[in-house]
């Protein structure tokens, strides 16, 4: 019989779980889950190496262990530091970790444009969420926001480097899970970038999940940009038969138009099982996938306004009434409406729709 | 039988008195009550020669706002339709090209907007979403009209003219 693995006692929030040396604090206390779980914005448990880079997952160790029990002297990043047995961690019971993270959540938004009103991110942008709960209501930065000249890095993928708080998740999704990595960072502090040096396009089969691994909205799909706001696109869970991927995959679809293809993503924002390119870009059809159902979305969340889901819609009775004549309509509204006019099939052109493609129907 | 709440008055069937009965002092208070408005402030206006002041946070018909060097505001974010209960906002949204930028003042900008005011409940809830102080509610009523299809109402009827085309014609 083998010998059982001594597991360590930590507490947390005065939660007490048992996990297995080498465990670090944020993943212990996602193992008891709910509200005490630290937001990360850089760690991604699909990732080997990230995290430490953001800061967001800040907690206070108050016992460093039962061999000494002594606290530590600073707030530490709960994503690279292990658990001791018998440590002891406050996570949201601590006002100073609730301050420290407020000031985190001002320094990550220092240079973020405040520009959700365009980013496709918005509505599923973890920094949106984050500074949405930690986050002051002003900032107290008074210089200008740094800005980058926008480049191209290909036909899929769209990058805003102004929008990038350099997680470097993109970076690691890129070396894991990809022949060749042909993008990271240049530069080094406030001119630090996400690049591919000599303009190159980002093209390998797996390169799509880094859309899905950033958390903020500088990497995005370019296929999907400005074609639709994900709250008004409804998400089924669908796969297909792929020869590279699992093929188990998100779509965003309004009526029968796929507007989008994502990864099956956790209730932390992590992709479950990441998707290749043919998938993601270029499998809008809906005859190539098999729906599975409707994708269960937090109702807290914005991508569930107006999704009316288990109504009972009321049987018609006036074609029984007038032995199947159908009402005649006072106003059919596709009749005069111009929007979603079936001329134009945003979901069919490639990038962003312009305003030469809605002069084409007129 | 038990009555249902305690609110109930019994019918007052008792003869009627020879005050009562005698029928004309009952028609000469009723009329000084009618002759009593003659002289009193009238309740209604000629309009539309005369008009009421509007409150202040009247709400109107809607237009899409621009800045002060004409370009759109609108961004096509989408927070003006999902926070609409009565879900009358619809829109389109595209990129903007270079040597688009004096007509729309961010990159992305509503290729098609429209309102079916119809359905809309003049509730404020779009102009309170906007970010970007596109579109306001203004003090003028939704016209009437013989046919529904004249209520949907596109870029063309809710953008305001440009300021600067104005001047210099």
């Amino acid at each position: 019989m083998a010998e059982e693995k001594k597991l360590f006692k930590v507490k947390i929030d005065n939660i007490s779980v048992e996990v297995e040396p080498g465990t670090t604090i944020l993943n212990a206390a996602r193992q008891i889950g709910g509200d005490i779980v630290p937001p990360a914005m850089c760690y991604y448990s699909k990732l080997q190496g990230s995290g430490g880079k953001c800061r967001t997952c800040l907690v206070k160790v108050t016992k460093g262990s039962e061999a000494d029990p002594r606290p530590m002297p600073k707030l530490v990043a709960s994503c690279r530091t292990t658990v001791m047995d018998g440590m002891e961690v406050a996570n949201i019971t601590s006002p100073e970790v609730q301050e420290a993270r407020k000031g985190v959540v001002e320094f990550l938004l220092l240079n973020h444009p405040l520009d959700c009103p365009i980013c496709d991110q918005a509505g599923e942008c973890h920094l949106q969420d984050l500074g949405y709960e930690h986050g002051a209501d002003g900032t107290r930065y008074e210089f200008k926001r740094r800005t980058f000249d926008q480049i191209d890095i290909g036909e899929n993928i769209k990058l805003h480097m102004t929008r990038c708080i350099l997680c470097y998740r993109c970076v690691y999704t890129a070396d894991q899970l990809t022949q060749r990595r042909e993008h990271g960072v240049l530069g080094r502090g406030e001119h630090a970038e996400i690049g591919t040096y000599i303009q190159k396009a980002l093209d390998n089969d797996f390169i799509g999940n880094v859309i899905d691994v950033c958390p903020v909205g500088a990497l995005t799909d370019r296929t999907f940009r400005f074609k639709n706001r994900v709250w008004f696109l409804k998400p089924v869970d669908a796969h297909r038969h792929c020869d590279k991927c699992c093929g188990k995959t998100v779509l965003w679809m309004r009526g029968d138009e796929i507007f989008r293809v994502t990864a099956r993503k956790d209730k932390y924002g992590e992709v479950e099982e990441f998707i290749c390119d043919t998938c993601r870009f270029h499998t809008k059809d809906v005859k190539d996938w098999t729906i599975e159902g409707p994708r269960k979305i937090d109702r807290h969340s914005v991508i569930s306004q107006g999704h009316y889901v288990g109504t009972v819609k009321p049987k018609e009775t006036i074609t029984d009434v007038l032995e199947g004549r159908q009402p005649r309509l006072l106003m059919d509204i596709h009749s005069v409406s111009e929007v979603n006019r079936p001329g134009i099939e945003l979901s069919k052109i490639d990038g962003p729709a312009h305003s030469d493609d809605f002069k084409k129907d007129a | 039988m038990q009555a249902l709440t305690n609110r109930v008055q019994p019918v007052d069937r008792r003869p009627l008195t020879l005050w009562e009965r005698m029928y004309l002092p009952a028609i000469f208070k009723g009329m000084l009550i009618t002759f009593k408005h003659i002289f009193q402030k009238k309740a209604t206006v000629s309009y539309p020669e005369e008009k009421r002041p509007f409150s202040p946070v009247f709400r109107g018909l809607h237009i899409l706002n621009r800045d002060e060097e004409g370009r759109e505001r609108c961004t096509a974010c989408g927070l003006c339709a999902v926070a609409c209960p009565a879900e009358a906002i619809t829109m389109e949204a595209a990129e903007r090209k270079p040597g688009e930028e004096h007509l729309y003042r961010e990159e992305k900008y509503a290729a098609r907007y429209e309102i079916n005011m119809l359905r809309c409940i003049f509730c404020g809830f779009c102009e309170e979403a906007c970010p970007k102080d596109a579109i306001y509610l203004t003090e003028t009523f939704a016209p009437a009209n013989f046919q529904r299809k004249g209520f949907i109402y596109g870029k063309d009827d809710l953008l305001i003219p440009d300021p600067k085309a104005k001047q210099t014609v």
